[in-house]
């Protein structure tokens, strides 16, 4: 038997401890406290001298000094192979329905559970034969999970070419069994089963290169995909004070935008938006596949009561998840809500390790370490020259709802479209309360660059008419300024804003953007005759009605053919030839 | 074991250093000073160096003073026979009557298994229209009164808890002024509600840090009795207090704050407490009903801005009135569908009609011209005012929404309500 690698604590502070280790140490290997028959996971943030200073994923309550801490060796990892779709982890990927199996209620401290069903068969079917050379990453078989074909792929950790020794005949096998072994070019072997390990805080890097982004992500929200788009394996942010409705609006893009998985990190939010997921998406059907929404996601939960080192990690194994499957040939977005408590999962440890303190108290190396997690989505080309994605869009609670703060400043630099969630908009309940003027977003909109502009141009103006008038009053504004802003003012209500909540206007897909858009853009264009203000607003009010309906219904049925009759002639009647 | 040391290192704030072996981190000490003995908590462990939190605060500790390790974490009864009773900050009897040493159970436990959760459904009916109307209270619902210091907040926090029809009521007072305590406590007794009542009670003499147990200890005994099955409701009143006490341990221990001094932690301490509150499958739940003042009346201060990142909304209170605006709860969509059919646009339209109403006022402020329109809206403002949002109109939700029709259909046409042409064909009074 190997000699265990150990240490004792010297010290306790919060969730962190300082430890006298005896031989070496490595920095972010994975240790256990003893602590009775219980062993409490913690990972090595620093080492100094003798000592090395551990983050413990669970309350520290009860170890004393000169507890023992035994070390692994072994970074954070996550496990990876079939059964990972619609499970349900904490941010260590301990499944937290089986947890509730053994523990009931509550989540009982150093219980830690295998991540995957380790009795399950899967339909193994091979792609590689004896005396094949692999890498690291090629697919050595596949099985069914679910509604996709999940590739095995070789340990992604391999170095150079190896060759294929034995695989097994194709047929049924649970995750544990062998199924292939294989041999370096210096003759070690290697024993591969459908599963493997992966420390969550490298990137998987199995591929040709990085592509540039260029296609667009629906998420059918109007907003987004014709205004501020996202590309597929692009990055956006959505940072908005507290109420402005960002949990919405993931959870809307979740459910609607056109991707294969979704991977959902729940960080340091309420349990309880995380449980209207757990118990909705398992009814509520994706209409791209037939099947539940369950099926295609993933769902790391690591709410703002659990252990905060825990969440600290809960980002690293949402976006390593999602690099596995992108491996696949599949597009993958990771929602995480909010990196901003991510990120005082660090400044709490920063401040315990007595580092020198950035602004807000966050560490100096806040920024690196934003910029590195965002960097792990792309579009890349795989080594078969398939291309699979990883786009993540993150939320951001800044302190106050001041966009001045370290989080949303160091996002901003190294994302790819900024949705920005205003206060003043979400308290006019005026919903999805991205802010039309101060957001912005480098990829590609799905409609014309020249119709955006237009329609830019008109809420700018608009706004400026809307400021005037309230010193000048409506009087003193002439009709035609009025109207601009009456314009501008239904473009938002019937485009920019989106009921999220009903099933038609919620989601509104790239044919429908489309066309609604021209018919908006049309209306824009339009010169009106009005007799005076009294008249232009009317007719604005009950335009905007007709279209409002016209949302709520279902694209391309008679009604909504017909209904587009009547906007015609409504339009007709004060709009010049 | 029940060692005595009497080596006390170093006094600041209200923390001490003793020097002590085999010492666990959280566990609890006793300190016997010329004041008396108070608890004391290890809040740092460093070589043979224990730093302890002294709730009584270190006014009068001297270097010779006693120590003693009680080897166990802060625990609370969770015994039935709490109710009725008084507990001051450090869990001790504050009614003369004996303690309660049964079925101890430790604080501030581990968190419910989210797998475990239920999604809560269940509305609870105030009597107050600008909560049952415009802004539902769920069953399990975690949301504070946002208010400046001097508004009516303890009385509205009472009445609510009095019309709730729940199990157990525990209230926390965290510096508490007596008299609102003594205000709590004859009101639930004219109620006759307090039988069914535990206290935990520090108020605003007493030292502090003291208050910072009074949280954990209320939810611990909720949570114990929601486990058997009962809905309960707690009233925290004013978590201001207790992030200011966060604060005050956070300085002493030398911890770079974040903001305005308050530690960076604060996020994940108030969540861990306001995130006991649940629906449990199959068992009972919590609701959490607490008080956030809002030094300076602004939202952006800390502890009023943490706690809106926690909770599932606030009722912002002013003036002596619930602010339409301000004011949001995030679960009321989860119950009011299934109310009344007309409630759901009675709620977006009565709101949608204030607001209009608010900048018709801007507008007469600025002396613009009053259109006829404008004049419509200014009756119907104070009729709001009057009928919805003032605190003294107490009626059943289906009242509340006769009464909107009602103001409705004497301010408006019925078209310019922008109400759905059926609902209004069924709930328009008629004349
Ligand atoms: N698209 C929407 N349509 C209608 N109502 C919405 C929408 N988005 C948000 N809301 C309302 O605003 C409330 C708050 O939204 P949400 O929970 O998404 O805020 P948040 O920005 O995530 O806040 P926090 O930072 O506190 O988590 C919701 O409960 C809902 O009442
Ligand atoms: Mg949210």
């Amino acid at each position: 038997m190997i000699e265990r690698n150990t240490g004792q604590i010297v010290g306790i502070n919060g969730n962190m401890i300082t430890v006298k280790f005896d031989t070496f140490v490595t920095q972010n290997e994975v240790a256990y406290a003893v602590i009775g028959d219980k062993k409490l996971k913690c990972e090595v943030i620093r080492i100094r001298g003798a000592n090395a200073d551990l983050q413990v994923f669970e309350s520290t309550n009860g170890l004393k000094i000169h507890d023992m801490v035994e070390f692994t060796d072994e970074l954070l990892s996550v496990e990876l192979g079939p059964g990972l779709l619609t499970m349900v982890y904490d941010g260590l990927q301990n499944p937290l329905d089986r947890l509730a199996e053994r523990t009931g209620f509550f989540l009982e401290r150093g219980l830690y559970m295998p991540p995957l069903d380790e009795v399950k068969k899967w339909d193994f079917t091979s792609i590689v034969k004896v005396g094949d050379s692999i890498n690291a990453g090629t697919y050595v078989g596949r099985v069914p999970e679910g509604i996709y074909t999940h590739y095995i792929c070789a340990p992604f950790d391999l170095k150079g070419t190896w060759t294929v020794e034995s695989i097994i005949a194709n047929g049924s096998y649970n995750i544990r069994e062998k199924i292939a072994v294989i041999t370096s070019e210096t003759g070690d072997k290697k024993e591969v089963t459908m599963t493997q390990r992966w420390p969550v805080k490298i990137p998987i890097t199995c591929y040709m290169e990085k592509v540039s982004p260029e296609k667009t992500l629906i998420t059918q929200n109007r907003i987004i995909d014709t205004f501020f788009p996202v590309a597929v394996g692009g990055t956006f942010c959505t940072p908005g004070p507290f109420g402005a409705g960002k949990t919405v609006l993931q959870h809307s893009i979740s459910q609607y935008a056109q991707t294969d998985i979704v991977i959902i990190c729940a960080c340091g939010e309420r349990a309880g938006e995380v449980v209207e997921i757990l118990k909705e998406y398992p009814q509520l059907e994706d209409p791209r596949t037939g099947r539940t929404l369950m099926e295609r996601s993933v769902i790391i939960c690591n709410t703002s009561s659990m252990p905060v080192a825990a969440r600290e990690a809960s980002v690293y194994t949402a976006v390593t998840l999602a690099e596995y499957y992108r491996q696949m040939g599949l597009n993958t977005l990771l929602l995480a809500d909010s990196t901003s408590r991510w990120a005082q999962a660090m400044r709490e440890m920063s401040g315990r390790l007595e580092e020198i303190p950035g602004e807000e108290g966050f560490p100096a190396y806040l920024e690196s370490l934003v910029a590195s997690f965002y960097e792990r989505a792309g579009l890349v080309k795989l080594n078969n020259g398939s291309l699979g994605s990883v786009t993540i869009g993150g939320a951001v609670s800044p302190a106050g709802g001041n966009f001045e703060e370290p989080v949303t400043q160091a996002t901003l630099k190294v994302i790819g479209a900024f949705l920005g969630l205003s206060r003043q908009r979400a308290e006019a309940r005026r919903f999805p309360s991205i802010h039309p003027l101060e957001s912005w977003s480098h990829y590609k909109s799905i409609v014309d660059e020249k119709m955006i502009e237009k329609a830019r141009q008109t809420l700018r103006k608009g706004n400026e008419v809307n400021q005037m008038m309230s010193v000048v009053g409506e009087e003193g504004t002439s009709i035609d300024d009025y109207t601009i802003y009456l314009k501008s003012e239904f473009l938002d209500s019937v485009y920019l804003q989106q009921n999220t909540f009903d099933a038609i206007d919620g989601a509104s897909d790239e044919e429908r953007q489309k066309h609604v858009f021209t018919r908006v853009i049309n209306i824009l264009d339009a010169r009106f005759n009005f007799k005076d203000k009294e008249e232009a607003r009317k007719f604005f009010v009950e335009l905007r009605q007709i279209f409002i309906d016209w949302n709520y219904m279902k694209f391309k049925c008679d009604k909504f053919q017909y209904h587009e009759n009547s906007i015609n002639s409504k339009l007709k009647e004060f709009a010049h030839a | 074991m029940r060692k005595v040391y009497h080596k006390i290192l170093q006094v600041s704030g209200n923390v001490i250093t003793v020097e002590a072996e085999g010492v666990a981190y959280n566990d609890l000490a006793e300190i016997t000073t010329k004041r008396g003995v108070s608890l004391a908590q290890v809040i740092r462990l460093n070589h043979n160096k224990v730093y302890l939190q002294i709730f009584a605060g270190s006014r009068g500790v001297s270097t010779n003073d006693e120590v003693r390790f009680l080897g166990k974490q802060m625990q609370v009864s969770s015994s039935e026979n709490l109710m009725g009773r008084v507990f001051n900050g450090a869990g001790e009897p504050r009614d003369k009557r004996p303690a309660i040493m049964e079925k101890m159970k430790e604080i501030g436990g581990p968190s419910v298994n989210p797998a475990k959760r239920i999604i809560p459904k269940r509305m609870v009916r105030t009597g107050i229209p600008m909560i049952d109307l415009f802004n539902s209270l769920v069953v399990s619902q975690k949301i504070p009164i946002f208010s400046v210091a001097g508004e009516p907040y303890n009385p509205l926090m009472a009445r609510i808890a009095m019309q709730a029809e729940v199990d157990v009521i525990i209230l926390g007072g965290m510096g508490l002024k007596y008299d609102d305590y003594l205000y709590f406590k004859n009101t639930l007794d004219e109620h006759g509600a307090l039988t069914r009542t535990v206290m935990f009670v520090h108020t605003a003499s007493d030292p502090v840090v003291e208050c910072l147990l009074v949280p954990d200890m209320s939810l611990a005994v909720a949570e114990a009795y929601a486990i058997e099955g009962k809905n309960v409701l707690v009233l925290l009143t004013d978590m201001t207090n207790f992030s200011d006490a966060l604060k005050e341990i956070a300085i002493t221990m030398e911890q770079i704050p974040s903001n305005r001094g308050y530690p960076g932690d604060l996020y994940s301490q108030l969540a861990s407490r306001y995130e006991k509150a649940v629906d449990l499958e199959g068992a009972g739940s919590i609701t959490i009903l607490a008080v956030t003042t809002m030094p300076g009346d602004d939202v952006t201060h800390p502890v009023p801005d943490n706690t809106g990142y926690i909770t599932e909304g606030q009722y912002y209170l002013k003036n002596g009135r619930i602010e339409p605006f301000g004011s949001l709860s995030r679960l009321k969509q989860q119950v009011n569908g299934d109310t009344r059919k007309d409630h759901r646009a009675i709620m977006d339209t009565m709101i949608r009609l204030y607001s209009s109403y608010k900048e018709t006022c801007e507008k007469q402020s600025m002396g613009f011209k009053m259109s006829n329109w404008d004049n419509k809206l200014l009756k119907y403002g104070a009729f709001f005012e009057s009928r919805m949002m003032d605190l003294s109109v107490n009626i059943p939700l289906e009242e509340a929404l006769d009464l909107g029709w009602k103001t409705l259909a004497e301010c408006f046409e019925k078209a310019e309500t922008g109400m759905k042409t059926d609902l209004l064909n069924e709930f328009w009074p008629k004349t």
